[in-house]
């Protein structure tokens, strides 16, 4: 610790100079930690600039569709209201990173989102291995010109209206429009539009393989069509056997492929959308993680900021204000409460990763046996690099940092009168915890599974999807909605049957036919 | 390696298309908004923007959900007394979903509207979209008899009338100011020497000395004498430039029967339709006045709260109101000055004989002068005898007379947009 202090720069006014020399300090720290990132690109804004980033999730670039209008209208109306502070800090994950500063904030508060967002962030996109998997920082910036160029032109071209119908019905479904297993191929813009040329002459020129009436030699690993016995079919027209061959969970890349009447430019549509729920499916899979990561580093650079003697104790109370109000978890009876603070959740489980390497208890030991005593720096990059929200809390939720937050579980069971504490943070209770928690965190759960299962080609070319249901929970009232765009992009009926435990209990169909069957129960 | 960009001189409203297209795919709700509010909103309230609600249900993006029911589980924080196996009542209200979700529905009013503000501006154009003033006729901006003098400083000529007094005194105090100070100064040096000659030993005196200096200070007190106290150099005019008035002025008469059949929720009706030709009027003219005319068998010019609030008796003579406003015009509006606009509002009763003299005195005399005459009957009731007379000059004037019949306040609205729907067809 240096005894002399000799601070940047003090108060709360800042310049590009002061900036830059901040950043230089903490780069020097980030390296000493072994932070690795991709080159930053700090851009200063206003207000009304944050308020713009803030409507297009983000996006530097996006193109034009009126529920980004909503939400600016939203985020608007809350901020001049005061419900809201702007978020002081908004970063993309491409490379270079940017990072946006609003020039309100005072010299602590950039500071602050340069350690927060220029090196944790940053860090967690470039090492975590679902950003490293599906992602591509280098042609994200590119790729997002092209969509929004090409999408422009398909307003040209064919109105504006038409445009935002289709794009209506592809956001509907854009949850369903990724690949949770298969890694996407790298996107690039020019190759994005070489391929794009292509596909649209391919398309063109080719029958779409689906529709031929010619009939294929059957294939046996195909599944009969229900109810077509080979006395009903003698001539053995059904016998292909069902299509798809496998229940299809990404819906977008199906209706892309697949839906028969969409024109080439509709597709290439479809597969805009479906590029970008792919592009935001890590983030939405590690919230905690990487909001976690971004506190604890932004809490240790500053520390040491602070111990290196470059900054005040003026700049660093008003650090510890501002640190302590975002990672705040309210209780769940507070009025304030709105579910975990996955700020709070990340930073207590990241710092207590740290504890438990530097100065492990008994617990410890039991409960992290590789990990209590090991180097500190190694186990928290260990956890940041190969972890999602799910397991990350599955494998590190600590018994003291339940104990600290005091978690507990409640079971909502609608067949019981009351609610039940399922566990608490005891003894018998901390893995029924850790497990509910983690559930809570994945995105297998928080979204209805439903797949599609068949379409009819040879038939009335319906479309099949199945949704099966997690602890009997059924699917909400929007769905009608959503299968009505889901019906526009298909073209044909579509239906949705809901299975419980191998029965189904409830089928959707659109166009409705008459009023909806109500199955089992 | 780090870059830093300013971008605050960057364009900002980069969602503002965003922004437009919402606003555009909301107009059916949005329009409804507007014209409840202004159904709902007093005279002097319309200068303002609107809060406008959308319900979530219709702005919602659909996605596949998980819905009620089911079992399902939630870890929260901040345990205090539970123990496991501890049953807890349902909180009320919301199907017991209370955590994890980060959409805790306690915010109030946020979660069943959607909420945001008009601008003034954008308000306005929701009132008045698609409307479009009927035969606004801009006079020429610089046709003489439309040039207003005005003071434009001051000049040494001038025509005695407007000679400014105070201007034209300061000028000469100054004058004889500058005047006299030099012809003082060698008149006080005269007589100091004057003394200096007289105090000395009488040996010594210079009597043909004495002479002169006498001499001289009676030379100089008489030119101070014949400086003039005012002179034609010092006089200072008034001027005037002739500016060239803006034309496009308009003035409403509004015309209302207040005789005992007419309710103040008629009058409340019949308020709501000047105001909005009011506002309407003011968006497309740079000035409108109101002038307000109401009658029973007489008809008598009043200001507005005496229109709109105060009560009155009696039969109805309509042909009085419509001579005053005939006289108003020839006092104080010449057409050829003005944008002429006729509002009436009535419950329809009038005295038998006097519909065809109301029919005469429009199609003679007014309106070959009038912009517009739009007649509002606030009746669920059959037609009289009036509305049959002015149907007759409908017919003649079919461009510039309109006629509605309106029964509750929420026909105003329509009734407006009707009676000044954009004329289409004779823009081509």
């Amino acid at each position: 610790m240096n005894d002399i202090r000799r601070p940047i720069a003090s108060g709360s006014d800042w310049n590009f100079a002061i900036l830059q020399r901040f950043d230089t300090e903490l780069a020097c720290l980030a390296d000493e930690y072994r932070l690795d990132t991709y080159p930053n690109q700090i851009e200063v804004i206003t207000t009304e600039q944050m308020m713009d980033a803030y409507a297009s999730v983000g996006m530097p670039v996006g193109y034009h569709h009126w529920s980004f209008g909503k939400q600016f209208l939203a985020v608007e109306q809350a901020y001049r209201r005061g419900q809201m502070g702007l978020a002081y800090e908004l970063v993309i994950n491409s490379d270079p990173c940017i990072a946006y500063l609003m020039e309100e904030n005072t010299l602590m508060m950039q500071v602050l989102v340069m350690a927060h967002a220029c090196y944790g962030h940053n860090s967690f996109f470039k090492g975590n291995y679902l950003f490293r998997t599906w992602t591509d920082a280098e042609s994200i910036i590119d790729y997002l010109v092209f969509a929004r160029k090409y999408i422009a032109q398909c307003e040209e071209r064919h109105g504006v209206q038409a445009v935002e119908q289709l794009l209506d019905a592809c956001h509907a479904l854009q949850n369903y429009g990724v690949d949770r297993y298969k890694r996407p191929s790298p996107i690039s813009a020019e190759e994005e539009i070489r391929r794009q040329d292509e596909r649209e002459t391919y398309l063109q020129a080719q029958v779409n393989m689906l529709w031929r009436t010619i009939p294929e030699a059957p294939r046996g690993d195909m599944p009969i069509v229900d109810g077509m016995s080979p006395e009903n079919d003698p001539l053995g027209l059904h016998s292909a056997g069902r299509y798809p061959s496998e229940p299809q969970e990404n819906l977008l890349y199906f209706i892309e492929k697949n839906a028969p009447l969409l024109a080439p430019w509709q597709r290439e549509i479809v597969r805009i959308v479906r590029k970008l729920a792919q592009y935001f499916y890590p983030q939405r899979q590690t919230q905690v993680m990487n909001e976690g990561w971004a506190c604890f580093w932004h809490y240790t650079l500053m520390n040491r900021l602070y111990d290196d003697g470059l900054v005040d104790e003026g700049l660093m109370l008003e650090f510890l204000q501002s640190h302590s109000a975002v990672i705040h978890q309210p209780d769940f009876d507070s009025p304030n409460f709105s579910g975990i603070n996955p700020y709070a959740l990340g930073f207590a489980i990241f710092t207590d990763i740290k504890r438990i390497c530097v100065s492990p208890t008994d617990e410890d030991h039991e409960w992290f046996p590789d990990m209590a005593g090991s180097p500190w720096r190694e186990s928290v990059e260990f956890a940041m690099r190969n972890f999602k929200d799910e397991s990350f809390i599955q494998q590190f939720l600590s018994p003291k940092v339940m104990r600290d937050l005091k978690l507990f579980l409640v079971v909502d069971d609608d067949q019981e009168e009351t609610l039940e504490v399922g566990a608490i943070h005891n003894e018998r209770g901390y893995r029924r915890v850790r497990e509910a928690l983690a559930m809570q965190y994945a995105l297998s759960v928080r979204e209805p599974n439903v797949q599609i299962v068949e379409a009819d080609i040879r038939g009335d070319r319906s479309l099949t999807l199945h949704h099966v249901q997690d602890a009997r929970r059924p699917l909400g009232r929007s769905v009608y909605p959503v299968m009505r765009h889901l019906h526009q992009l298909w073209g044909f009926p579509v239906r949705l049957d809901s299975f419980e435990a191998e029965r189904v209990t409830r089928r959707y169909h659109w166009p409705i036919e008459g009023e909806e069957v109500q199955a089992g129960r | 390696m780090t870059y830093f960009i300013d971008r605050r001189p960057n364009a900002k409203h980069k969602s503002a298309v965003n922004r437009q297209r919402f606003l555009e795919r909301y107009r059916k709700h949005i329009k409804r908004s507007v014209e409840e509010s202004v159904n709902r909103r007093s005279i002097t309230d319309m200068e303002r923007g609107e809060k406008i609600s959308i319900p979530t249900k219709d702005i919602s993006e659909p996605v596949f959900q998980h819905g009620q029911g089911g079992a399902r589980s939630i870890v929260a924080p901040g345990n205090k007394e539970f123990l496991e196996g501890d049953r807890i009542q349902r909180p009320k209200g919301q199907g017991g979903q209370g955590g994890g979700q980060g959409d805790a529905s306690n915010q109030g009013e946020g979660m069943d509207e959607f909420a945001f503000t008009l601008s003034r501006e954008e308000f306005l154009e929701f009132v008045f979209d698609g409307l479009e003033l009927p035969h606004l006729q801009r006079k020429p901006l610089k046709s003489l008899d439309e040039v207003k003098m005005v003071r434009a400083g001051l000049s040494r000529d001038g025509v005695p009338a407007r000679i400014s007094i105070t201007r034209s005194m300061r000028e000469a105090y100054a004058r004889r100011i500058a005047l006299r100070a030099p012809i003082r100064r060698a008149l006080k040096a005269a007589q100091e020497a004057l003394q200096a000659e007289e105090r000395k030993d009488s040996v010594l005196r210079n009597p043909a000395r004495i002479t002169e200096l006498k001499a001289e200070i009676e030379r100089l007190e008489k030119r101070l004498e014949s400086i003039p106290f005012i002179d034609t150099y010092d006089l200072r005019y008034h001027q005037l430039s002739a500016q060239p008035q803006p034309s496009s002025q308009a003035v409403i008469f509004c015309v209302m029967d207040v005789s005992g059949s007419m309710t103040q929720n008629h009058k409340d009706i019949a308020k709501r339709f000047f105001l909005l030709l009011y506002l309407f009027l003011e968006k497309h003219y740079e000035k409108v006045e109101l002038v307000f005319v109401r009658h029973h068998t007489a008809a008598r010019e009043v200001n507005e709260e005496e229109f709109f609030y105060s009560r009155e008796t009696g039969g109805t003579i309509v042909s009085s109101a419509l001579r005053l406003v005939d006289k108003i015009i020839e006092a104080r509006y010449p057409p050829g000055k003005w944008n002429l606009y006729v509002a009436q509002a009535s419950d329809g009763d009038n005295w038998d004989d006097d519909s065809d003299v109301c029919r005469e005195l429009l199609l003679k005399k007014l309106m070959p002068q009038l912009q517009y005459f739009a007649y509002v009957e606030i009746t669920p009731h059959e037609h009289q005898s009036l509305w049959q007379e002015y149907e007759a000059v409908a017919g003649v004037f079919s461009e510039r007379f309109a006629m509605r019949q309106i029964v509750e306040a929420g026909d105003i609205y329509p009734v407006f947009r009707e009676l000044f729907k954009r004329r289409l067809s004779q823009r081509q």
